[in-house]
C-alpha cells in the first residue's frame, strides 16, 4: 500500500512536469502580453517597453522563461524561485504574489465545493435508492425524471433566479461583502447554502443515476437473493448488503466529478460574487495576468491530481477486493 | 418489432429493413418510453426552430423598436423587449439556432477528436500510447471551462471558435472511452486474421476496428450534444462566447441582461428556460435511444429486457 503510494506520487512528477509546460505555452499563445496590458492600463504614461521586459524577463527566449517559471532556470538576480521552490511569482494586476492571492480565495472554492459536494449526496443517494427498489414504477419515473432535470437546468441560469425573483417578490438581497467563517459562522452558513445547493444540484443528478444503476446491479446478484431467503428484513437487505456494495463506484465518479465541481464554483462564485479561486482566474484571464492564470491552472491541476489518489485509496479501503501492489 | 426481416440477401430487402427498424425504434419509443417521446419531441422542435428561425420569429434578430425598451411581456412582444426594444421571443427563436449548430458541430468536432486519438493511440498502442495517454492525462488534470477559457482568450471569442475549442475539450476527455473500445477490439479474432492477410493499417481501422466501435462512439455523441450546448451557453455567460449582439441564450443572461435584470426579470427567465428545457429533452431522449439501441443494457433490467431474453430463448 505505501509502495502504491509513493509510485503514484512520483508519477505525478512527469504529469505535472507536462501539465506545467502545457500551461506555459497556452499562455503565450495568449496574444499581448504583460506590458501590453499594463499600457493599457495607464494609456496617458509611455512605457519603457526595452526596460520593462528585461526586468521581468521577457527579453529571453520562451524555454528560459519557462525554466525560470518551473524554477530550474536562475531567474535575473540569480536566485532559483520558481514552482518547484513554491514560488508561484507576482501578480502584477493585484501586485501581489501568487500564492497569497490563492491562500486569500481557496477557503471560500473549498467552502463551496464541500458543501456542494455534501448536499449532492445528501439528494442523491435517498433518490437514487427509492429508485432503484421502484424499478419502472410511478416512484422511479419521477426519480429519474428529477435527475435528468437537476443536470439539465443550468446553474447560472438557476443562480440568477434565485437572485431575482426573492428580490421582486420580498425585496431580498444576498450580501455582497464575504462574511467569513470565523467571524459569523451562521452567516456564513446562509450565504453559502444556496449557491452550495445549485453547485450540488448538478453533481447530484449524476450521482443519482449512477447510485440507481448500482444498485439494480448488486440487487441481481445471487447474495442478495441468499439474503432474501434467510429471511433478513427489508431495511438490512436494501442498505446493509446491497447499498454497501453499491457506493463503491459511486465514490470513484466523484473523483471524477472533481473537475466538474470546479468548474461550477467558477460560475456560481461569478452570479453570487463569492471571491474565490473561480472568480480570481476569471478576472486574471480578463486582466490578461499570465502569472495569475499560470499560478491557479497549476494549482488546480495538482489538486485534481490529490483528489484522484485520494478517491482510489478510499477505492482500496472501501473494497477488501481491491489490492493495490 | 419491425426488423422481422431476416433475408438479407438483396438490396432491396436491405432497405426495407433500414426502414423498419426506424419505425420499429420509434413505435418502442411511444410504447416503453414516454418520457423519452417528450423528449424527442422537444429535440425536434428544437432542430425545426433553428432551421426555420427566420420563419418562426415574429421580428429580426436585432430588430429595434424604438420606444419599448424594457417592455413587459404584451400581446406585441410576448415574452417582453430587451434595454434596445428587441423582441426576446425573435432573440429566443434565433438563439436556437446556435444552439443546434454549436450542440451538433461541437459534438461532431468532438466524437471526430475522440475517434482519431483513441484508435490511433489504442491500436497503434506501444510508445505512442504511452506518450499520448500522458498527455490526456495532463489535459484532463485541468478543470474543462477553464481551459476552454484560456483557450478563447488565445483564439478570440465567436461561434466557430468556440466550437472548436469545445471539440477539442471534449474530445481529449472521451478519448480514453474510444481507446478503451479499440484496446477490445483488438484482441480478437478477426483482427489478427486480417493482420495475418496483411491488410494495410488503414483498412482494419476503418473497415475492422470503426464498425465494431461504433456503439460507444454513437453513445459518446449522443451524449455530448446536451453537454455541449450547456457549455456553450456557460462560456458566453461568463463573457468567453459568443460576443453580442449574437443571440445566445448563454449570453443573454449576462451582461445588459444582468444589469437589467431587476427591472426587466423577462430578459433573463426565458432564454435559461428554454435552455433548460432544450437540454432536459436532449437528456431525455438521448437515454430512451440508448436503451433501446444499446442491445448491451436491454439483457438485464426491465420489462423489455425479460421478454427479449424469453424470445430469444423460444428462437433457440
Amino acid at each position: 500500500m505505501h509502495a502504491y503510494i509513493i509510485r503514484r506520487l512520483l508519477s505525478f512528477i512527469p504529469t505535472l512536469l507536462l501539465v506545467s509546460l502545457l500551461i506555459f505555452f497556452l499562455i503565450n499563445l495568449i496574444p499581448g502580453d504583460i506590458i501590453d496590458a499594463m499600457q493599457a492600463e495607464t494609456p496617458d504614461v509611455a512605457l519603457d517597453r526595452a526596460s520593462l521586459e528585461r526586468k521581468l524577463g521577457l527579453d529571453k527566449p520562451l524555454i528560459v522563461q519557462y525554466a525560470r517559471w518551473v524554477g530550474i532556470a536562475r531567474q535575473a538576480d540569480g536566485s532559483l524561485s520558481g514552482l518547484l521552490q513554491g514560488d508561484f511569482g507576482i501578480s502584477w494586476w493585484r501586485k501581489m504574489p501568487v500564492l497569497k492571492l490563492v491562500a486569500l480565495s481557496w477557503p471560500v472554492t473549498l467552502q463551496l465545493g464541500l458543501m456542494g459536494l455534501i448536499i449532492s449526496q445528501l439528494i442523491a443517494f435517498p433518490v437514487g435508492i427509492y429508485s432503484a427498489l421502484r424499478q419502472d414504477k410511478l416512484g422511479d419515473y419521477i426519480g429519474r425524471s428529477f435527475a435528468i432535470l437537476c443536470i439539465s437546468i443550468p446553474g447560472f441560469w438557476l443562480g440568477t433566479i434565485v437572485i431575482v425573483l426573492p428580490s421582486i417578490w420580498w425585496g431580498y438581497m444576498p450580501p455582497i461583502m464575504l462574511i467569513r467563517i470565523t467571524e459569523d459562522p451562521i452567516g456564513n452558513l446562509k450565504m453559502f447554502i444556496i449557491p452550495a445547493i445549485i453547485v450540488g444540484m448538478a453533481m447530484a443528478g449524476m450521482l443519482m443515476r449512477l447510485t440507481r444503476t448500482m444498485m439494480l446491479e448488486v440487487l441481481r446478484q445471487d447474495y442478495i437473493r441468499t439474503a432474501w431467503a434467510k429471511g433478513l428484513r427489508e431495511r438490512v437487505v436494501t442498505l446493509r448488503h446491497t447499498l454497501k456494495n453499491a457506493l463503491i463506484p459511486v465514490i470513484t465518479i466523484i473523483g471524477l466529478q472533481a473537475p466538474i465541481l470546479m468548474g461550477g464554483t467558477v460560475i456560481i462564485e461569478q452570479i453570487f460574487s463569492l471571491p474565490g479561486m473561480g472568480r480570481l482566474i476569471l478576472s486574471a484571464t480578463l486582466h490578461r495576468d499570465e502569472t495569475l492564470i499560470g499560478g491557479i491552472m497549476f494549482i488546480f491541476a495538482a489538486v485534481l491530481m490529490l483528489i484522484n489518489l485520494v478517491v482510489d485509496l478510499t477505492y482500496a479501503y472501501l473494497d477488501p477486493r481491491v489490492h493495490f501492489k | 418489432m419491425g426488423n422481422s426481416v431476416t433475408d438479407s440477401s438483396s438490396g432491396r430487402v436491405a432497405e426495407k429493413k433500414r426502414h423498419s427498424w426506424l419505425i420499429g425504434f420509434l413505435i418502442r419509443l411511444v410504447k416503453e418510453k414516454p418520457l423519452g417521446m417528450v423528449g424527442g419531441i422537444i429535440t425536434l422542435l428544437l432542430l425545426l426552430t433553428g432551421i426555420f428561425a427566420d420563419f418562426i420569429a415574429p421580428y429580426g434578430v436585432n430588430e429595434i423598436h424604438l420606444g419599448n425598451f424594457l417592455a413587459p411581456p404584451s400581446a406585441r412582444f410576448w415574452l417582453g423587449a430587451d434595454n434596445l426594444g428587441r423582441d426576446i421571443l425573435s432573440r429566443v427563436i434565433f438563439g436556437a439556432r446556435i444552439s443546434v449548430i454549436a450542440g451538433l458541430a461541437g459534438s461532431i468536432w468532438a466524437t471526430t477528436v475522440s475517434l482519431i486519438i483513441g484508435v490511433l493511440s489504442g491500436y497503434i498502442g506501444g510508445k505512442l500510447d504511452l506518450i499520448v495517454q500522458r498527455f490526456v492525462d495532463a489535459w484532463m488534470s485541468l478543470p474543462s471551462i477553464i481551459l476552454m477559457m484560456v483557450i478563447i482568450a488565445i483564439i478570440g471569442p465567436g461561434l466557430w471558435q468556440l466550437i472548436i475549442v469545445m471539440g477539442l475539450t471534449f474530445g481529449v476527455t472521451g478519448s480514453r472511452l474510444i481507446r478503451s473500445a479499440v484496446i477490445s477490439v483488438k484482441e480478437n479474432v478477426y483482427v489478427q486474421a486480417v493482420e495475418a492477410i496483411g491488410c494495410s493499417t488503414p483498412r482494419i481501422l476503418l473497415r475492422h476496428i470503426l464498425p465494431n466501435i461504433m456503439a460507444p462512439t454513437i453513445i459518446l455523441f449522443t451524449a455530448r450534444v446536451p453537454n455541449v450546448i450547456l457549455i456553450e451557453a456557460s462560456l458566453s455567460f461568463l463573457g468567453f462566447g459568443i460576443p453580442p449582439p449574437a443571440a445566445s441564450w448563454g449570453g443573454m443572461l449576462s451582461g445588459m441582461g444582468r444589469y437589467y435584470m431587476l427591472q426587466a426579470p423577462w430578459m433573463v427567465i426565458w432564454p435559461g428556460l428554454a435552455l433548460a428545457i432544450v437540454v432536459y429533452g436532449i437528456n431525455m431522449f438521448g437515454d430512451a435511444a440508448r436503451d433501446i439501441l444499446d442491445p448491451r443494457l436491454r439483457g438485464g433490467v426491465g420489462r423489455y429486457g425479460a421478454r427479449v431474453k424469453k424470445e430469444a430463448t423460444i428462437k433457440k
